[in-house]
């Protein structure tokens, strides 16, 4: 029995072990930098350049944490306590939830520059290779024997940003005819062959499982896509799109609390200058600074016609997701019979 | 039986309330939406299929467990509780894998007779039926273990076939472990939502599940729809539950035991 009590002993202390070990080679200074999934890779490379630089400039070793997961989900774990320095999301609804709950002050899209998203992205089209279905354009997503996957604009934010960029073209080429646009929109949801719940899901249906002939994906997910799959498939960047702002932020809330403003404000900064921007580039967000961007011409299509969300047309986040994604909405009535 | 007020009883009236926020007019036409209704018959036609599937092999797999003895007997009967042991989303994402029109198990399928599995409503019947496996079995297993062979000898020995020892012997024994496995399988079919979402294509009024329906409302923060939804769920499951139980009384009264 005491043999047994003291293993038991052993065996949760051992578990505290890797924990106080980290304690004792804490940095001087450490924030913490809660963001989505896509961003991984990116805020991998970029931490480790900030950190080294943060070190070069002030002698004192710093640690960043970055978490990632679903953005809403993040936010939410934001709310409920999860003490971020700063908050680099999918959508600024995502972040406006975190200012509603006191942490964040308002203005804080003024805060930085470019509405205060460092890095931009947009929806394209992923073929497969030789573009056999001879795809250029939102209509001939529409056309006879094309198969479309995208997720499911009800459970994934990325979809909305599918629908809405189809929106913003067929409202161009009927006219603003809403009856002719949502016929648009019907059909194209008509050519749908799986709708998952979420973009990774769609992305594992047509890249793994080989359903579909068109992808509507993250520019920045079909470029991974490329990536994994080389000589697979092609991206096709339609000649009108949406462009998707994530935006970063500060928790003042939290910032305030630990004495980490300065470092904080600092790595957002960061994030703007040409080295910050590259990396962005690099893993293939496009960077908001026009002349970085130019580096990358050969990378993006550079001359692709973008509509924000708060275009008239759509009206910001929570007017478009009221109009179109709430119950009864138009995407509802899309799918009736 | 408070313990099972507590456990049951709470939740289902949790969600009496949560739904009662829509008022009577709101309730309604929730459950009578066309797409909600459509989504509650491909969940319940599928996880009935699933469910009568693993009644029939389910019961051979157990037979063939408990009656014979061969190498790795072990391991295979280790392997029933695989579909637990699984994360569903795990599960769900292999069948999908082997069963599109160009994996292992779809391909052929696919090229010999034209049918696909994954992404059609065969896909999710699949699914619900590797995830219910252990239900069935496990439900069986110990009745045909303490099943004495000399019933079935006695059988033999006075005159009667294989088949009729089966049907009149064996099979009413282990009856009321059947009706149990079988509702047991049907009942979590009903639920099954991580597994299935990857392989079911989700195409509203051919795919979609209840649960996924359910799951797209409480995404919206519609708690109000998604209970009301959850509550005619529950309703039909519960029927049907109650109609078996009826039916498991009956037998078990007939044949003098359990």
């Amino acid at each position: 029995m005491k043999k047994l009590l003291l293993s038991a002993l052993i065996f949760i202390f051992s578990a505290f072990l890797p924990v106080s070990g980290n304690f004792l080679l804490a940095a001087d200074v450490e924030i913490n930098n809660v963001s989505y999934d896509p961003t991984r890779e990116l805020y991998d490379e970029f931490n480790g350049v900030f950190e080294a630089k943060y070190k070069a400039d002030t002698g004192k070793t710093l640690e960043v944490v970055q978490s990632h997961g679903g953005s809403s989900k993040q936010a939410r774990t934001v709310i409920e306590g999860n003490e971020a320095d700063v908050v680099t999301l999918a959508l600024a609804i995502d972040i406006t939830e975190i200012e509603k709950a006191g942490l964040i002050k308002p203005g804080w899209q003024k805060e930085f520059p470019h509405n205060s998203a460092p890095y931009t992205s947009t929806i394209v089209f992923l073929v497969r290779k030789g573009n056999p279905k001879n795809i250029h354009d939102w209509d001939d997503l529409i056309r006879e024997g094309v198969g479309v996957i995208t997720p499911n604009p009800k459970t994934s934010g990325g979809a909305r940003w599918n629908y809405l960029a189809a929106w913003a073209f067929a409202d161009r080429k009927f006219n603003h005819d809403e009856a002719k646009v949502k016929q648009f929109l019907k059909e194209i949801f008509e050519h749908v062959l799986v709708l998952d719940t979420g973009a990774r899901g769609s992305t594992n249906t047509f890249v793994a499982n080989g359903q579909g002939d068109v992808l509507l994906a993250w520019e920045n997910e079909a470029y991974l896509a490329l990536e994994e799959a080389p000589g697979k498939f092609e991206i096709v960047s339609p000649p009108l799109s949406i462009l998707a702002e994530p935006p970063v932020a500060i928790v003042d809330a939290y910032v305030d609390k630990k004495g980490t403003r300065e470092v904080a404000t600092e790595y957002l900064n960061y994030l703007y200058t040409p080295e910050g921007q590259r990396i962005a580039g690099k893993h293939f967000y496009r960077p908001s600074d026009p002349a970085i961007a130019e580096e990358f011409k050969d990378q993006f299509q550079l001359k692709m016609e973008l509509v924000t969300i708060d275009d008239p047309l759509f009206g910001g986040w929570e007017k478009a997701q009221a109009k179109h994604f709430n119950d009864g909405g138009v995407f509802d009535q899309i799918y009736t019979r | 039986m408070s313990y099972l007020s507590i456990i049951v009883l709470i939740p289902m009236i949790s969600l009496a309330v949560e739904s009662s926020g829509l008022g009577v007019r709101g309730f309604w036409d929730t459950v009578t939406d066309t797409r909600t209704l459509i989504a509650c018959r491909v969940s319940f036609l599928c996880s009935l299929a699933g469910a009568l599937v693993n009644a029939v092999f389910g019961l051979i797999l157990a037979w063939v467990i408990t009656r014979y003895r061969f190498p790795l007997r072990r391991l295979i009967d280790g392997l029933i509780e695989l579909p637990f042991a699984l994360p569903t989303a795990v599960a769900g994402i292999s069948l999908t894998v082997l069963t599109t029109d160009n994996g292992w198990l779809g391909k052929p399928v696919f090229d010999l007779f034209g049918i696909r599995i994954a992404y059609t409503q065969l896909g999710i019947i699949l699914a619900i039926t590797f995830i219910t496996i252990p239900f069935v079995v496990r439900s069986i297993q110990p009745v045909l273990e303490q099943l004495s062979r000399d019933y079935e000898d006695a059988g033999l020995l006075l005159g009667a076939g294989r088949t009729r020892v089966f049907f009149q012997i064996v099979l009413p024994e282990i009856k009321p472990a059947l009706l149990t496995g079988f509702s047991l399988a049907f009942a979590r079919g009903l639920g099954e939502y991580g597994s299935v979402i990857f392989i079911a294509g989700n195409i509203p009024f051919q795919t979609e599940i209840a649960p996924l329906v359910i799951m797209s409302k409480l995404e919206q923060f519609n708690y109000d729809q998604a209970t009301a939804v959850a509550v005619l769920m529950l309703f039909f499951s519960f029927t049907i539950m109650f109609f078996v139980n009826r039916l498991q009384a009956k037998i078990s009264r007939f044949t003098g035991e359990h």
